[in-house]
């Protein structure tokens, strides 16, 4: 090329002015970052009129049903700390320290991110939110792996977790951290409320079949089951793992007619359950005999938004789940009540949960009186509330786990409406799932990091 | 194409050097100036380096290349769990055994070329993952990811300390801006590995057995050793990148080695430009940018954006764009895809080459600040 001559009188000219210029400019970020550092923790908010939060919630991959309900709960959980709308659970909750003029004289505002369902992207996405849009909370879930990896992130990096569907032990046991709280209910709890059920519907001698999502939780609800189910006397033949987001599960379906089995336990969530389940429907497993008995399906976790997917074929399977908008008691109401004037629907379990963790966050700042999250945390631990759906709850300071009444649900025969899918057939107290703190290992960590 | 003197090289470096490390100031105006994105930036960078090399100069197309990158990755978070938290042997054994399974998977992928080349690498990317995500679970932890615990037992670390410790550089921590220009430094080192690649004899001959394989062959060289030789170095570039992901967050998932991963890395380089030695960096700053950035925009974003407009019109303005952004943002990514492939098939470089070209035509005798680049081509 004949430009050849120009292009080396540039680089002889531009190469003292262009260094000289790059030495000045690559010291100026650390400059900049001494600064943020010099403040008394991360994303300190000083003067300034609004607090960010992080919603990280999955928009794209298995679990995008649940992902897009909570953004809509956080939302408006948004609205009503600010004082707009009804105000929702904000009327019902007792304990309550929160104006409804924001928190702590703040206005709250708020950052989307995506998850992905992908640990990686995930904590990705959290970084963003605290390292460029500067939150104080981050918040979301539906896998328990993201809650995991997202947790360790924010206990790193000093910034409150306040994890929405997780369900895996290990979140609040084995993985448990300082700065992560759980409000959802875990496969112990699960196992727990659901054996009792089980016996009484299916009895003591069945051989159940065990088909696992192959991550964490799926791990965790699957020892869980075994674990109340073969106290009751139940065998279990074999248990299986897929992969997440299969999509097709007729491979592991095949196996279990012929295998002596006669129950299936699905361990799968969002729309892996929505896929095996009627897979396992089509197959026709429900209207067969094996052992003598007719053949049984149970979905440990249940939700809502599954059930939608599912159709028909939830019809009397059995199983449990952290919340239901059925629930006739005052928050439950008042929460059902905001979110279908808001979006024409009720909200599913895994909105709910968030919804409550945003509104437990924001009060425990207001009652530490400051946003610095050794305090808050020490706020959250050992609080006891009541009036945000499941009775009376208690955060345990061990591990940072809330106690309450399990639902056990059944689908429903004759459902009245499309979203009355759920049928409540047990309000499992609390007594009745709870464990000793211990029981799960683990370790909280520092307050301080 | 003719080859630049040396002088030039050093300019095209000082000039490189000089943009990366101060990318933290230059990014400010578009919200891409934070430590996580930054991050990114340089690790992909030096991963489609990496691929730019096999690809762009030999015109292999590799399917799999994402193996790699997670090879790094779990090798590096091994030797933070075993060994150290310090940085250093995690990114040398990481990118050892990129190298290692590039020979590997090169020396049986390399019989073939062309599509069957492709198909090789993807089937054992697709191989890797599955072994990553189920079989292989005691030693990566499958979907979960492996993670660092408290009990692992750091041989060359004294006992931690309260909570997890983090990944160091002799002290200094590898999170944030430190962690950045760790990796600033090895993108810089890897562009000068790559810059000498493409002006040496090596590449040309790499080149040739793009531009006729048959005819080198004819002439006596035997391509096959040329071909290993830069499969495994753009395997270590892989492996490195890997392994600076886990240094800067000390995590490897087994979704870093699936086909999507793969496929992004090709996407990267031929958006930016295959076979030129900016292009792919390109690539990876336009992709990263979109994945952090656009899909993070919402619509009260969006309203802000507009605000300026009378609220009828930005009310259709949102209710339009916010198709493209948030959920939506591999919609946007895919249309500028498009439009570069079918307007520009050399990718963002050849719009750059494009208008350097048009403004020297418009006055012959004034130098361009984009003349640089065009010596790189």
């Amino acid at each position: 090329m004949s430009e050849d001559k120009k292009t080396s009188e540039l680089s002889r000219r531009g190469f003292m002015k262009v260094s000289a210029a790059a030495m000045a400019a690559a010291s100026t970020p650390m400059f900049f970052t001494k600064g943020a550092w010099a403040a008394d923790f991360r994303n300190n908010p000083g003067n300034a009129g609004s607090v960010k939060l992080g919603f990280n919630v999955p928009q794209t991959g298995a679990y995008a049903d649940e992902g897009a309900d909570e953004l809509r709960a956080y939302k408006l959980a948004v609205k009503h700390l600010n004082g707009e709308g009804d105000g929702g659970m904000l009327n019902t909750m007792t304990n309550k320290a929160l104006k409804g003029n924001g928190v702590l004289g703040k206005k709250v505002e708020y950052v989307t991110g995506d998850t992905q369902t992908k640990s990686d992207a995930a904590r990705s996405s959290a970084k963003r939110m605290i390292e460029k849009d500067g939150v104080l909370m981050v918040t979301g879930g539906s896998s328990s792996g993201v809650a995991i990896a997202v947790q360790g992130l924010c206990q790193e990096m000093g910034i409150i977790f306040m994890a929405g569907l997780t369900h895996s032990n290990d979140t609040t046991g084995k993985d448990k951290r300082r700065y992560g709280f759980r409000h959802f209910f875990n496969t112990e709890m699960s196992g727990a409320a659901l054996g009792p059920v089980l016996e009484k519907e299916f009895g003591k001698d069945r051989v159940a079949y065990h088909l696992t999502a192959d991550y964490t939780w799926g791990w965790s609800q699957e020892g869980s089951i075994k674990k109340y189910t073969e106290q009751l006397g139940w065998q279990t033949k074999a248990a299986v793992r897929t992969p997440l987001g299969a999509g097709d599960f007729s491979q592991y379906i095949t196996p279990v007619l012929n295998s002596g089995a006669d129950v299936l336990v699905l361990n799968h969530y969002g729309k892996d359950m929505v896929n095996s389940l009627t897979q396992a429907v089509q197959f026709g497993l429900r209207d067969k005999q094996a052992n003598g008995k007719d053949f049984q399906i149970v979905v440990p976790l249940f939700s809502r938004l599954m059930a939608q997917g599912a159709g028909a074929n939830i019809k009397g399977i059995y199983g449990t789940t952290n919340w239901n908008w059925s629930l006739t008691d005052e928050g439950s109401k008042a929460f059902v009540k905001s979110f279908g004037q808001e979006y024409g629907f009720p909200p599913s379990q895994a909105a709910h949960t968030c919804y409550v963790q945003t509104l437990l966050y924001a009060n425990a700042c207001e009652m530490a009186g400051t946003f610095y999250p050794p305090e808050v945390i020490k706020a959250l631990e050992g609080f006891k509330f009541d009036g945000m759906g499941n009775g009376p709850t208690e955060y345990r300071a061990e591990d940072h786990q809330c106690f309450k009444d399990v639902l056990v649900v059944r689908g429903n025969e004759n459902p009245t409406s499309k979203f009355d899918l759920l049928q409540v057939v047990q309000e499992v107290p609390r007594a009745q799932v709870e464990y000793p703190a211990d029981m799960l290992g683990g370790d909280l960590g520092p307050y301080k990091v | 194409m003719t080859t630049p003197a040396i002088r030039n090289d050093w300019a095209v470096m000082a000039i490189f050097t000089v943009a990366v490390l101060t990318a933290p100031l230059w990014l400010a105006p578009i919200g891409a100036n934070y430590p996580d994105l930054l991050q990114k930036f340089a690790i992909f960078g030096i991963f489609a380096i990496g691929f730019n090399i096999l690809f762009g100069l030999t015109g292999y197309l590799s399917f799999g290349h994402a193996v790699f990158l997670g090879v790094g990755s779990y090798t590096a978070v091994w030797s933070f769990k075993l060994l150290t938290m310090n940085v250093i042997p995690a990114v040398i054994l990481g990118t050892v055994m990129g190298g290692v399974f590039a020979v590997l998977i090169g020396y049986v992928s390399l019989r073939r070329s062309g599509i069957y080349f492709s198909i090789l690498t993807l089937a054992f990317a697709q191989m890797s993952y599955n072994l990553a995500y189920s079989v292989l679970t005691p030693i990566t932890n499958g979907e979960t990811g492996l993670q660092l615990t408290q009990q692992d037992p750091r041989i060359l670390d004294g006992p931690a300390g309260e909570g997890l410790p983090s990944t160091t550089l002799f002290g200094l921590e590898m999170s944030g801006y430190s962690g950045f220009y760790f990796c600033a430094v090895m993108l810089i080192l890897a562009f000068y590995i790559s810059l000498r690649i493409f002006r040496s004899p090596f590449g040309l001959k790499l080149q040739a057995i793009k531009s006729n394989q048959t005819r080198m062959k004819y002439t006596g060289f035997n391509t096959k050793p040329y071909l290993l030789v830069a499969f495994v170095i753009s395997g270590m570039f892989a492996g490195l990148a890997g392994s600076l992901m886990a240094v800067t967050d000390p995590l490897a998932g087994a979704e870093r080695m699936q086909w999507t991963a793969s496929g992004e890395v090709v996407l990267m380089t031929i958006l930016g430009g295959t076979g030129t030695l900016i292009g792919p960096l390109l690539g990876v700053g336009i992709i990263k940018y979109f994945e952090n950035i656009f899909s993070a925009l919402n619509e009260a974003t969006l309203h802000a954006f507009f605000s300026f407009m009378p609220d009828w019109l930005a009310n259709v303005m949102v209710a339009i764009s916010s198709q493209f952004v948030g959920e939506g943002w591999h919609l946007t990514l895919g249309v500028l895809f498009m439009l570069v492939v079918i307007f520009l098939p050399g990718g963002v470089m050849e719009g750059i080459r494009r208008m350097t070209a048009a403004v020297r035509n418009l006055s012959k005798q004034k130098p361009t600040e984009l003349e640089p680049k065009e010596a790189e081509g």
